[in-house]
């Protein structure tokens, strides 16, 4: 699949009482075009600042990038001029749905008005290559219904019923789902190459949750936009993505398609995560021991001292990538190979 | 079910008032409607629904945090709903309410030791001594030193504080817990850890649990029998297995087929629920589920089906 975003060796930093949490430590990924890959991890893994990182939108002050690149399109966004990021890239090739359908709307403008001032900035039919947008200016009549009948057709697209009378509602008048519909919509609407979804579906109901992924899937497929899509959910991850990656305090363990993934894990943390969630049979199984501290992370793979299979050298080196089979890479000194143990 | 059954819950409902902007009331919102049940000491029932359909409610009544607007509620064979104050106080002691983190539910400014020991003050006539014997066997059985007594709630992690938590809901050794939403929020390894501290504090301490929670694969795994809620009614109640294997109700159908599991079939092919649950202000006449039901008849709209049994379990549905 054709490259299109490429993290390489990204080190971030967020300052702390206790000094420097390294919260990701030289992390890869890659995200192909029209691919949906899925980023998982437990709290506290990095994948929300990985995320950030991609978007260009770490709090500044507290984070501090310390290496690595984040190539998109072959640019790296890291040395890119930031105004030039923020005109073409961010809210344009890039855009975001947030986890929190129910904070992301101001409560006191219809959602008509904040979706027409997205796209008074971020329309694809903004004129490019003039530089930065100035902050205020005219939003030329013709455009804005060029923008309009665009924002009406996706909202049919997204399913909202009576997409005119909706506009004119407020926030509140909708439910959650349909909130991260409207979200769904907006971030389509600058036609973009990318969608980061940041955990859309932890706030809704399962039965909503089943309609909004079926949703996002087949709208993305269909205009061949990328997701990178961050859960902690791992059937989720499993219903959605075509590749799924797994971090661990701030490295990522493993990348496989999504069948591999789930059916032939190869890093003792996969291979332990799948095996926590609850079964149908009633067994339950933990991984002994906390997540490390980033402040002080242990050496070489941070997830050696939980390890059933660690030795010597995964507290001396972090491991290489292996690559396993194609699509299917492992950052392990001792993969495993063999079947998952999920009972089904 | 020989055992007489721990608690039994007959008929409750637990109403709210809708008001306007000057106070007046509106309308109902009817949160429990006519629920009934029993749990048997030393079982595992399962609660499970959708956000707004009344499983809290369900619990909290039971608990005495709201009032019942009707029904009964009988705890070891005593009817508790209506109880005065002060007899219903003595009952408390019996019946433990979880918050999804019960570690929040610290003071921070006491310490452990505090905490632990302020149930038993306020509930039993036990000596210092005797008290602190208590404290140390139920601080030993969740998991945590004795040392851990003498610091404060933000001297400890997230789970030490969690079992805190728990230590000090069964210093009074309750009989039943109700577990609200114990998992919601957390980490699959993490909520593995926490299913396995209440499955043995169960063995342990001869515990009753009614598990409240919207995540289907964790009820099925910690419970014996379940009750599906829609709307502040109960629409399908039996053993776990039973249920899963093949629900009887259109609604249980749908949202067992909304889990995403992993390695099986992607869900997205086959799910065809469409809609929201209706405003439970504003409920529909007859099934509460008819407005989304895909098997939906002219009937259903006018007559509300009750529980009846069919194939092992109970079922609220006409063509179950």
């Amino acid at each position: 699949m054709a490259e299109l975003l490429a993290v390489r060796g990204l080190r971030v930093d967020y300052a702390t009482d206790q000094g420097p949490a390294q919260v990701l430590d030289a992390i890869n990924l890659d995200v192909g075009r029209g691919e949906v890959v899925g980023l998982v991890g437990e709290s506290g893994c990095g994948k929300t600042t990985l995320a950030r990182a991609i978007l260009g939108v770490l709090p500044e002050g507290a984070a501090r990038i310390r290496a690595g690149e984040v190539r998109f399109k072959s640019v790296d966004l890291l040395k890119e001029d930031p105004a030039v990021v923020n005109d073409r890239v961010r809210g344009r090739a890039i855009t975001f749905i947030p986890q929190d359908p129910f904070t992301s709307f101001s409560p006191v403008f219809p959602v008509g008005t904040q979706i027409m001032d997205l796209m008074k900035w971020k329309s694809p039919r903004v004129p490019r290559g003039r530089g930065p947008a100035p902050l205020v200016g005219r939003y030329p009549r013709a455009r804005w219904r060029d923008d309009r009948e665009a924002v009406l057709e996706i909202l049919r697209a997204v399913q909202i019923p009576d997409p005119a009378r909706a506009l004119r509602r407020l926030p509140h008048e909708f439910s959650g789902g349909q909130r991260q519909r409207l979200m769904i919509a907006m971030a389509l609407l600058p036609q973009p190459d990318l969608i980061i979804a940041d955990e859309p579906t932890t706030a809704l109901d399962v039965t909503i949750q089943a309609q909004i992924l079926r949703l996002l899937r087949a709208l993305v497929k269909e205009r061949g936009v990328s997701v990178l899509f961050t859960t902690h959910d791992l059937g989720t991850a499993h219903e959605i993505c075509d590749r799924v990656v797994v971090m661990y305090a701030g490295q990522e363990m493993e990348a496989a398609p999504t069948d591999a993934f789930f059916g032939r894990p190869a890093h003792p943390y996969t291979r332990r995560l799948l095996a926590s969630v609850p079964s149908p049979g009633g067994e339950i199984r933990d991984i002994p021991g906390e997540v490390p501290s980033l402040v002080s992370p242990p050496p070489g793979c941070r997830f050696h001292p939980r390890c059933d299979y660690a030795s010597v050298e995964c507290r001396d080196a972090r491991p290489q990538l292996r690559t396993l089979a194609t699509g299917h890479d492992v950052r392990c000194h001792h993969p495993v190979d063999a079947p998952a143990e999920v009972e089904r | 079910m020989s055992a007489a059954p721990l608690l039994e819950v007959a008929d409750l409902s637990r109403h709210f008032p809708v008001r306007n902007a000057f106070g007046r009331r509106v309308g109902w919102l009817r949160a429990v409607d006519g629920v009934s049940l029993t749990v048997t000491a030393g079982e595992t029932l399962g609660l499970v629904g959708e956000s707004g359909c009344g499983k809290s409610t369900l619990g909290k009544t039971v608990m005495g945090i709201y009032a019942p607007t009707g029904g009964d509620i009988r705890f070891a064979g005593r009817e508790i709903g209506r109880l005065p104050k002060r007899e219903r106080r003595a009952v408390a002691k019996d019946l433990q309410y979880v918050y999804q983190d019960p570690g929040a539910s610290l003071d921070p400014r006491w310490k452990v030791v505090h905490s632990l020991h302020e149930p038993l003050k306020i509930h039993t006539a036990l000596s210092r001594a005797e008290r602190d014997r208590e404290v140390r066997a139920i601080l030993a059985a969740v998991g945590l030193p004795d040392a851990h007594l003498d610091l404060y709630p933000h001297e400890l992690s997230g789970g030490q504080q969690r079992r805190v938590g728990l230590a000090r809901i069964l210093t009074l050794r309750p009989r039943l817990v109700i577990l609200d939403e114990p998992t919601s929020g957390l980490d699959v390894s993490v909520q593995a850890s926490v299913l396995k501290l209440f499955r043995n504090l169960q063995q342990t301490f001869a515990l009753t649990y009614v598990f409240i929670s919207h995540d289907l694969s964790v009820v099925r795994a910690m419970c014996a029998r379940i009750a599906v809620m829609y709307l502040g009614k109960i629409v399908e109640l039996g053993p776990t297995a039973a249920v899963f294997e093949a629900p009887r109700h259109p609604y249980t159908q749908s949202l067992l087929a909304a889990v995403p599991l992993i390695g099986a079939r992607r869900i997205s092919q086959d799910f065809r629920l469409e809609g929201e649950p209706p405003n439970p202000r504003d409920i529909p006449s007859g099934c509460r589920f008819r407005t989304r039901c895909p098997l939906v008849q002219a009937r259903c709209a006018a007559e509300e089906p009750s529980l009846r049994l069919v194939d092992g379990r109970e079922v609220a549905c006409h063509f179950a």
